[in-house]
């Protein structure tokens, strides 16, 4: 377990400018796109002798708003904060992408293999750990990254509109700030199941390739999809040939970007609470679970699986440095 | 106390070539063993095999493990130094050393932090920013500290200065080696191994071509330096090899008789590259 910790801590060492770096810039870029908008705004609105709330009008909509306006405003702030986590996961699929490539064939490159090869370490704690630094530790950092921008932004927002003469904090309690931290952290045991066969297959084209993994991975399958939709091989299973390239190239190459479970495997109807705000139920942990029940996730994790261990294999008998 | 190699009709071939052909030796506890060979000759699929870093035909055992199928538990036991420049290049020697001593259970961190005191490293330097003795330095390091059985060099000092060479050397001998450890080293640079080395193999196509001790090869190899007059005497004893020099004849001789040599010329021991240099003669060709 002591190894397993250290393997993990030696991926963020090594990796510290996507796991750690990206997530933070990204989250800092957007909060200054955001401030930078809101003082456009300012600006333009001054110039034009636009000022909201001046006279306590602001003031006097939101007192009279009733529950379902409050709820809006309530949607309003939440989306402000999973915005910034939109951004992040962009930022995070892309990294958990082109780490998964690098993670087994960079040491074969440059031959430092041979070192990490010198230590009492097994081939598969060495790409487990990759695999838990890629689906659990990268994730986790952009959460945390996401959830502080996330609050930052919703701050600066308060903070604006009290320059308006809106009270902070009887806007703050519409937001559910916990609630979005919840969702957010809670997606990740999903993403790790979801994200499976991607990361299997980039790590596997990345422990096998000689050179060039990028162009393997992902000129196999797309190649194999141009042949199989040229021949409508698909035809002979009875399926469209939009099958193949939705289950097989779609989901071997995006499925380490968070969320696209959500998107393209969700088929279940979306449960609303009575609480929250129906427009970002979608987001709650008892509807993106329900990802759980469909048959495309389990396989995922079976193939992802079969997949990590030809990643072990050619990691332990790949002989070329 | 048994063998630390035991090694019999070990065969690996690749896509074009040979790599070993059938090679057969056995090491003992306690040795320092130079594997000399020309380039191409299998040295290094010869330590990879023995490290389980390559796959191969024959039966191989090391520290009585079998490194195909043990190699997790081998490494415990074995440390290796591949090349110079293998230590990756983002690693600070803080982090290094951090990591190796959590996951290596042998690995003595006060003995590693002496070994770097003595060097100009510093604990936040990164291997990019160092030199390949530096990088030379830090390896010997972390490897020393490591109270392994079995210790593997493979070409450690290639591209190295001569400060370095000497010291890496003086290094592994003084802090490190003893009766209990085993040191294989494969390398160009003989004369620097000569004077350390308790073992001599040389290997060529694949196979063990000679396998002794140092003392047994300074009996069995005699060189003499005959005078022009006496040349045809010494070549009618069919002398491995021969040379001029000074108007002299130099003839290597294998097990000849060193009462009939000594008639003809003044002897001596061989050094290790002229004995190799004789009997690798036509590798290349």
């Amino acid at each position: 377990m002591k190894t397993f910790y250290w393997l993990v801590k030696r991926e963020f060492w090594e990796h510290r400018g996507g796991f750690f770096w990206a997530p933070i810039i990204t989250g800092g870029v957007f909060l200054l796109l955001n401030i930078m908008g809101i003082i456009t705004a300012e600006v333009v609105g001054a110039r034009h002798g636009i000022n909201f709330g001046a006279s306590g009008g602001l003031q006097r909509v939101i007192a009279d708003m009733d529950a379902g306006d409050l709820s809006q405003v309530g949607l309003a702030l939440d989306l402000a904060m999973y915005s910034a986590m939109g951004l992040l996961i962009v930022v995070l699929g892309f990294v958990v992408f082109f780490y998964c490539l690098g993670a087994l064939y960079d040491d074969r490159r440059d031959r430092s293999i041979l070192f990490w090869k010198s230590l009492p370490i097994s081939d598969t704690s060495t790409v487990l750990s990759k695999v838990v630094s890629a689906t659990v530790l990268a994730p986790i950092v952009a959460v945390i990254t996401g959830i502080i921008v996330g609050m930052l932004q919703l701050l600066i927002l308060a903070v604006t509109l009290s320059f308006h003469g809106v009270n902070v904090w009887q806007l703050l309690v519409l937001a559910h700030p916990f609630r979005v931290m919840f969702n957010l952290v809670g997606y990740i045991p999903l993403y790790v199941l979801w994200a499976l066969p991607s990361v299997g297959w980039l790590l596997l084209c990345s422990a096998w390739a000689r050179n060039k993994p990028f162009l393997w991975a992902v000129a196999l399958p797309v190649a194999t999809g141009l042949l199989v939709s040229w021949f409508g091989i698909m035809g002979l299973f009875d399926l469209p040939t939009t099958w193949f390239w939705k289950n097989i190239v779609q989901r071997g190459l995006l499925s380490v970007f968070p969320g696209t479970g959500s998107v393209f495997g969700h088929n279940g109807n979306i449960a609303h609470s009575v609480a929250g705000n129906p427009g970002m139920d979608f987001m709650d942990l008892g509807n993106t679970y329900q990802l759980l029940a469909s048959a495309n996730l389990w396989v995922g994790v079976v193939v992802g699986l079969g997949l990590l261990a030809g990643a072990v294999w050619f990691r332990r008998w790949r002989d070329d440095s | 106390m048994s063998a630390v190699i035991t090694a019999s009709g070990l065969t690996k071939r690749y896509k074009s070539a040979l790599a070993l052909d059938n090679a057969s030796f056995r090491i003992e506890p306690g040795r320092i063993v130079g594997l000399i060979g020309p380039n191409g000759a299998g040295k290094t699929t010869a330590l990879k095999a023995i490290l389980g870093l390559t796959d191969f035909t024959g039966e191989l055992s090391v520290l009585g493990f079998d490194p195909r199928k043990q190699r997790d538990k081998l490494m415990g036991e074995v440390c290796f130094i591949a090349d110079v420049a293998v230590l990756p290049r983002w690693i600070k020697v803080r982090q290094a050393v951090d990591f190796v001593a959590n996951v290596h259970p042998r690995f003595d961190r006060a003995k590693c932090e002496a070994f770097l005191a003595r060097t100009k490293l510093q604990p936040d330097q990164r291997v990019r920013q160092m030199s390949k003795g530096m990088i030379v330095q830090l390896h010997l390091a972390l490897v020393m500290a490591i109270d392994a059985k079995l210790l593997i060099l493979d070409e450690p000092t290639l591209g190295l200065d001569i400060l370095y060479r000497k010291q890496f050397y003086q290094n592994l001998l003084e802090d490190y080696f003893d009766e209990n450890k085993t040191i294989i080293v494969t390398t160009h640079q003989v004369e620097e191994v000569e004077h350390i080395l308790t073992d001599l193999m040389f290997i060529r196509d694949g196979k063990i071509v000679l396998d002794a001790d140092m003392d047994a090869v300074g009996d069995r190899f005699i060189e003499v330096m005959v005078g022009a007059d006496r040349a045809d005497a010494a070549r009618a004893l069919k002398p491995l090899d021969e040379r001029q020099v000074f108007g002299k004849s130099i003839f290597l001789f294998d097990g000849a008789n060193r009462a009939v040599l000594e008639e003809l010329g003044e002897t001596r021991r061989p050094s290790i590259s002229d004995l190799f240099v004789a009997t690798m003669k036509g590798t290349y060709a």
